[in-house]
């Protein structure tokens, strides 16, 4: 099976892509991407050690946002339809942190970016 | 001789505080943004950090993380007042796990937060003793980038 080429893609050609919501509001920042790390278990995401990796999950617990943010990741997008609190997005904007969600399933998002050229990290 | 130290900092976790759990890695990685450290030796420390946090969050009653600053390294020891771990061997065998439904619905206790813990560090060591705590040890040295 042939990899895919590393190329990379910004924040807002992955929202288009994947038809998300922006829940930290306001203007994506031009953060290009092309890692993504993909997983409900925080620790697989760490072990990644992946900087400026995108997560895809459906964990939307606070420790999805604490994760990404000691893990240095670009943002996260919640597969799915999952949502996270208000707190949780406030907690996010503190940090920094792009928070995207679609109703589309993990394996679809997942297929849809590999497609694309990105790589997968974990 | 010992390494200058630059910085020592003395946090404290506490059991079952899931609110928390991460608040010490986010001040560390805060410090060492401040001080203008390599991104990725700031990324290693904050994963080291939190998935010692998430172990005394999740298994321990409370304890102490000590964070240490040389011009050579950085070092975090974890000290906490818990049940120990009977099994050592066990324990750092990536995908065993004691974990409760309730820890892994927070995302964690699937087995490897102490081998992402050594897999991040230069240096590891855990020491246990059954009924009384853990010591977790870890190292990142500054040039291990280079």
């Amino acid at each position: 099976m042939n990899e895919p080429r590393a190329v990379s893609m910004t924040l807002a050609a992955i929202r288009d892509v994947l038809d998300c919501d922006v829940l930290t509001g306001g203007d994506l920042p031009d953060i290009e991407v092309t890692d993504i790390v993909a997983s409900d278990g925080m620790s697989a995401v760490l072990s990644a050690l992946c900087r400026r990796a995108l997560l895809l999950t459906g964990l939307a617990n606070i420790q999805s946002v604490r994760t990404a943010h000691v893990a240095d990741l670009a943002g996260i997008v919640y597969v799915r339809g999952v949502r996270p609190s208000d707190k949780t997005i406030e907690f996010a904007r503190q940090k920094k942190l792009v928070l995207l969600a679609t109703t589309l399933g993990m394996f679809d998002c997942c297929g849809i970016l590999r497609d694309r050229g990105l790589r997968g990290s974990i | 001789m010992a390494a200058d130290v630059l910085l020592r900092k003395t946090f404290e976790v506490h059991g079952l505080d899931f609110d928390k759990a991460g608040d010490t890695s986010a001040e560390i990685k805060a410090i060492l943004t401040d001080i203008g450290m390599d991104p990725d030796i700031i990324m290693r420390a904050g994963v080291v950090t939190f998935e010692a946090e998430m172990n005394v969050v999740m298994y321990a009653v409370r304890a102490t993380v000590t964070f240490t600053l040389t011009e050579e390294a950085l070092s975090i020891e974890v000290v906490d007042e818990g049940p120990g771990i009977p099994d050592l061997a066990l324990a750092m065998q990536e995908g065993y796990s004691t974990a409760s439904d309730e820890m892994r619905e927070m995302g964690f206790g699937y087995g490897m937060g102490l081998p992402n813990i050594r897999k991040t560090s230069d240096q590891f060591a855990l020491e246990s003793e059954v009924g009384r705590g853990t010591r977790v040890f870890a190292m990142i040295r500054m040039d291990a980038n280079e």
